[in-house]
């Protein structure tokens, strides 16, 4: 929809034009990125060092302050994104910035430990750096696939509506059952008392509740509603109606919690592992000048 | 028949007792007229707990009752209490029905049949009237009642809830609230649909009635009322259900009619208008005074200085000072030539040719609305394109016109007496000009509702700004070097219409030729193509459309229409052909601009096979948001739901740039085809919550957001008056802890708006509620804080003008 671009007209709006974070300023990051990748492989490749690339010599400890340095830096936007102060600065540019230098990280940390690796804490720091960035990198996908399946899915619903959508015809459901028979009042009870937020973390991520009360109550009293001789028809069929509704209601705040949870996911790898990240990258420094 | 009381003042509010008590402090024979069982029963029936301000902060109170900042229930205890302790007289259920005869010798009725014999009356009712009535048998029943206090204190009843505005429902949502009252409720209404009603208190209501809890009868009315059950006329016939109370919420009728029945006059036929009154609050029938809310000052303290200040006039003081000379004295200090506030204000009116029919009283309130200042010769008063939507008078001197922003010399002279600013204030558009002091000048500065005020009740004024104004915007938006003198005709010519949101002012196919210069509001230009209706342009306010038909003939070749409700100039097709014949430059002009319009028409044309795509995408869009209040937006936030991971920073970061207090809600709000427009303010052209502050305290600020300043009451009206819920009252959270205490040891509630329970937890219980609502960070370097904390680039800030056009289209993939 590029009809919405807005010309930064003065020095208030400068920074909003309607790009993404990834394509931010022309994708400049992408550029810087690139280019720092380039040159440190350009570099490994054409220069001679005795006796081979590894750790420790110059263009080793040069690729290893460069990785230690961003690696903090980029731990920082933690605290960019909750620093509300006034400036020309965005938090797209940082997010920007953050993601493409993060994913040159790749190539300037491998070329630092020059492809040796052991059971020890230096090839820990590396492969903790590599969880880190792998998780940064499903967060990009989420981030590019996901908003659009979240907002089709809410339309103009919030999810404090769909909650309480929810429970009113949970309410509706609850005065529907006072008149049908004990069997099928706990069928549905079993449904009013099912917490939409109960089940595993995976049930939530994968949106599959095979046990789902409110499906088999539907299913059951669905089943009883056709059968026409029953005295108490009309009110099997209103309970009926009423629980297809909230199967209905339940896909749809099932599935808005599911986007979201795919949404954050992965913040609960990326975040707690780029401290374990931190404190091995520590561990592994102060290794090196002590046994150096 | 008793004695005849020196004065009888009607209405026992701050302006009312504060006159029964200088009365009384005077020794006058006096009587306070109340209709209700207790004092002052507009601040009664506030909320309990309510923080009741005490604005204008810098007016000194003159009364002989305390009155200062606090909770509903000190004030009425103190007022309670003063009134006793100082032998003020008061007559409870008094409603006075009539009131007769002449100065020394008036009878007030009342409606239990008593009258009262008084030399002077003085009439301090406010603006609230009187409920309307049951007027059917049994209406005057004791469980007929006309407000809800406490909806919890009722239990186990059956309510029947007459009339579905807004107060019949949220008093009805409020009694079957809580199922274990165990109360039936009925809400009965007139019509089929609820229009009186804002559209959240129907939704909640149609839900309330799905889930059983209300009982809905529409298009039914009352036949009459028995003692234990309630007879209704429904569509389908009589129905009688069981009924132990009635709660009538049919609308007031305002105190108008009353007033003029009593012979007082009002400045004008508008429903805005008050009394006309002479400097002692004397009203047109000799005798009679007003005073207060009616008067037109809705603020206690305002209010309580007047009562005061009436009585003393009555008694015969002639040297009192208003309370407010020493604001005036100070806005007149600055400057030149040592005059007296009297001396100043004279002046003021006598040079300013729309003040000259204001009555003093009138001129005073104006003036003290209003900025008066010293300008020296080649001071900017104001820029080109800078927001502003007051109205300036030149007292003396006299200022120029930059007309051409190419070239500054090109200047248009306006002299004294005459006002400038004029367009701002009715288009509600930045300036269209920059203004110069061409030489040392005093000049007045009429803020928006104080001009619109002036214009509403003084029908000179409006004659004259009209005029004046369709005269300049012509100037303005032809240029081509046209003089007053060549469009004198058209003007004549001109006239304004105002028109209803989605009112077309022009059909494709029709053969008129006039055309149409936008003066309010904004329109949208559509065209018929293969049976769809396809979104062509947006107008904002200080364009102009139509001169396609007149200059090439033929039949219009789009449709029109108001995209809010608008008021536009139709100029005469055949006095501008003339003006169109007499000025080449000018047909040049308009041709250039038609040139772009066809390029529009012709593109669209070209994509007549490809609808499915591009332009009827743009053009669903376009309606979408001219729907969703875009259309008289002057600057927006959306969402780009594409990008939206629904991480609530925007709302983190405007709370944390604004004492902890969100003002937008990112998740609520329409969306279509992933475009979101959240709740959130779109300062408007011509701000709903504006209308009716009583501090006046909403303003356009310097980058043109409207916002709210300190002196907020936090009475709610601008809430109420916001057709996009975008105002909410609330009070300020404590201050948190720092961001490093959070992130380190947990401590405080971490960033964004702090949750209700650690607000009211740390907070003061104290602090008043006060209307928040976004000012577009107003002063904030980088702009608002929205869109520089959102991580994904889905949050966006436009003005529709900026958007809404085919340009856009052209470029869009």
């Amino acid at each position: 929809m590029a009809f919405f671009a807005r010309k930064s007209s003065s020095k208030r709006s400068g920074p909003s034009s309607h790009v993404s974070f990834l394509k931010y300023a022309d994708y400049r990051w992408l550029k810087i990125a690139s280019g720092l990748s380039a040159l440190a492989i350009l570099v490994y490749a054409l220069v001679d060092v005795e006796p081979r690339h590894s750790g420790n010599s110059w263009y080793g400890y040069t690729l290893g302050t460069i990785g230690a340095l961003l690696i903090l830096w980029l731990a920082l936007l933690g605290l960019r994104k909750r620093t509300i102060r006034p400036g020309q600065w965005t938090l797209k540019s940082w997010v920007s910035a953050h993601v493409w230098l993060g994913l040159s990280l790749i190539v300037v940390a491998t070329l630092h430990c020059a492809f040796q690796f052991g059971w020890n804490v230096h090839t820990l720091a590396y492969v903790l750096m590599m969880i880190v960035i792998l998780s940064g990198i499903y967060g990009i996908c989420a981030y590019s696939i996901l908003p659009k399946q979240l907002s089709a899915n809410r339309g103009d619903m919030t999810q404090a509506e769909m909650l309480d959508n929810l429970r009113s015809i949970d309410r509706q459901l609850h005065d529907a059952t006072q008149p049908l028979s004990t069997e099928l009042a706990n069928v549905i009870g079993a449904s009013l008392n099912d917490d939409p937020f109960a089940g595993t973390i995976l049930a939530r991520l994968k949106n599959r509740y095979p046990h789902c009360p409110t499906h088999t109550a539907f299913e059951t009293v669905g089943a009883a509603s056709r059968n026409k001789a029953s005295s108490d028809v009309d009110d099997i069929v209103r309970a009926a109606q009423l629980l297809s509704r909230k199967v209905t209601a339940l896909a749809n705040i099932r599935r808005h919690l599911q986007l979201k949870a795919q949404l954050e996911i992965w913040l609960y790898f990326h975040v707690p592992l780029t401290f374990a990240l931190i404190a091995a990258l520590t561990a592994h420094v102060v290794s090196v000048f002590f046994y150096w | 028949m008793t004695s005849t009381y020196k004065v009888a003042i009607v209405g026992s509010g701050p302006a009312g007792l504060s006159s029964a008590a200088r009365a009384a402090q005077l020794g006058m024979e006096h009587i306070l007229l109340e209709k209700t069982d207790h004092l002052s029963d507009t601040i009664f029936r506030y909320q309990k707990g309510k923080h009741v301000m005490a604005t204008p902060s810098q007016l000194v109170l003159r009364s002989d009752f305390d009155f200062d900042a606090g909770k509903r229930e000190k004030i009425l205890q103190t007022w309670n209490d003063q009134a006793a302790s100082q032998n003020v007289q008061v007559r409870y259920r008094s409603e006075v029905t009539a009131i007769s005869g002449g100065p020394g010798a008036f009878s007030l009725k009342l409606a239990d049949g008593e009258s009262i014999n008084a030399e002077t009356v003085i009439l301090a009712i406010g603006t609230q009237g009187n409920p309307n009535l049951m007027r059917c048998p049994g209406g005057d029943l004791p469980h007929v009642e006309y407000q809800l206090d406490d909806p919890t204190a009722i239990l186990d009843e059956h309510i029947t809830v007459i009339g579905a505005g807004d107060a019949g429902i949220e008093n009805a949502l409020g009694l079957a609230a809580d199922p274990e009252q165990r109360n039936v409720v009925t809400i009965v209404n007139r019509s089929a649909d609820f229009s009186r009603a804002k559209d959240a208190n129907v939704k909640a209501l149609t839900s309330a009635a799905e889930e059983g809890r209300i009982t809905i009868l529409t298009e039914t009315s009352t036949n009459r009322i028995e003692p234990d059950h309630i007879v209704l006329d429904t569509r389908d016939g009589e129905l009688r259900i069981p009924c132990n109370r009635i709660i009538a919420r049919m609308g007031s009728a305002p105190p108008r009619g009353f007033v003029e029945s009593c012979g007082i006059e009002f400045s004008s036929k508008d429903r805005e208008a008050f009394p006309i009154l002479s400097p002692v609050f004397e009203s047109t029938a000799p005798g009679i005074f007003v005073i207060g809310a009616l008067a037109g000052y809705p603020l206690i303290k305002h209010c309580m200085n007047q009562g005061y200040d009436v009585v003393e006039f009555i008694n015969g003081n002639t040297n009192l000072k208003p309370a407010d000379e020493p604001i005036l004295e100070a806005k007149f200090s600055k400057l030149p030539g040592k005059r007296s506030v009297d001396e100043w204000l004279e002046l003021l009116r006598t040079k300013i040719e729309i003040l000259r029919d204001l009555t003093p009283l009138q001129m005073r309130e104006f003036t003290l609305d209003s900025d008066v200042s010293f300008v020296r010769k080649g001071d900017v008063i104001f820029d080109r394109g800078a927001p502003g939507s007051s109205l300036f008078n030149v007292a003396s001197g006299g200022v120029h016109v930059q007309v051409n922003p190419s070239d500054p010399s090109i200047v248009v002279p306006i002299g004294a007496g005459a006002m400038f600013g004029e367009v701002g204030l009715i288009s509600g558009r930045k300036r269209g000009a920059t203004v110069v002091a061409a030489e040392d000048s005093v000049l007045m500065e009429i803020p928006r509702n104080a001009a619109l005020k002036l214009i509403a009740t003084v029908p000179a004024v409006r004659r004259a700004v009209t005029r004046v104004s369709i005269e300049r915007q012509l100037l303005q938006l032809f240029k081509a070097g046209l003089s007053p003198s060549d469009i004198t005709e058209v003007v004549e010519s001109a006239e304004t219409i105002s028109v209803r949101a989605g009112e077309a002012i022009i059909a494709e196919g029709d053969e008129s030729y006039d055309i149409y210069v936008i003066r309010v509001g904004s329109m949208v230009v559509e065209r018929t193509i293969a049976g769809k209706t396809v979104f062509i342009s947006y107008l904002p306010a200080g364009s102009y459309v139509g001169e396609m038909a007149l200059i090439e003939g033929g039949r219009r070749t789009a449709s029109v229409r108001a995209a809010v409700k608008s008021e536009v100039i139709k100029l005469n097709g055949d006095a501008f052909r003339g003006l169109l014949n007499r000025n080449p430059a000018l047909l040049e002009r308009l041709k250039v601009d038609m040139a772009t319009r066809k390029d529009v028409n012709a593109h669209i044309e070209t994509m007549k096979s490809t609808f499915s795509d591009i332009a009827d995408m743009y053009s669903s869009v376009a309606s979408f948001l001219v729907e969703n209040g875009i259309g008289e937006a002057t600057d927006v936030l959306l969402i780009d739901e594409t990008l939206c991971v629904g991480c609530d920073n925007c709302e983190k970061a405007c709370a944390d740039s604004h004492d902890g207090l969100s003002r937008l809600d990112r998740e609520a709000g329409k969306t279509y085809a992933h475009l979101h427009v959240p709740t959130s303010c779109r300062h408007c052209e011509h701000p709903h919550c504006m209308a009716d502050c009583p501090p006046n305290a909403i303003h356009r600020g310097l980058d043109g957001e409207v916002f709210i300043d300190d002196t907020c009451i936090g009475c709610g009206n601008c809430q109420r008056a916001c057709p996009y819920g975008v105002i909410r009252m609330d009070k300020v959270p404590p201050k948190k802890p720092p961001l490093l205490n959070w992130l380190l040891f947990g401590s405080g509630p971490g960033p964004g708006e702090p949750n209700a329970k650690w607000a009211k937890k740390h907070g003061n219980p104290e602090a008043p509620k006060k209307a928040i609502k976004c000012d577009m960070c107003a002063g904030l370097e980088g702009g608002p804080s929205c869109v520089r904390a959102c991580p994904t680039g889905a949050a966006i800030r436009i003005s529709p003008e900026q958007f809404l056009s085919v340009s856009h289209m052209q470029k869009g993939d």
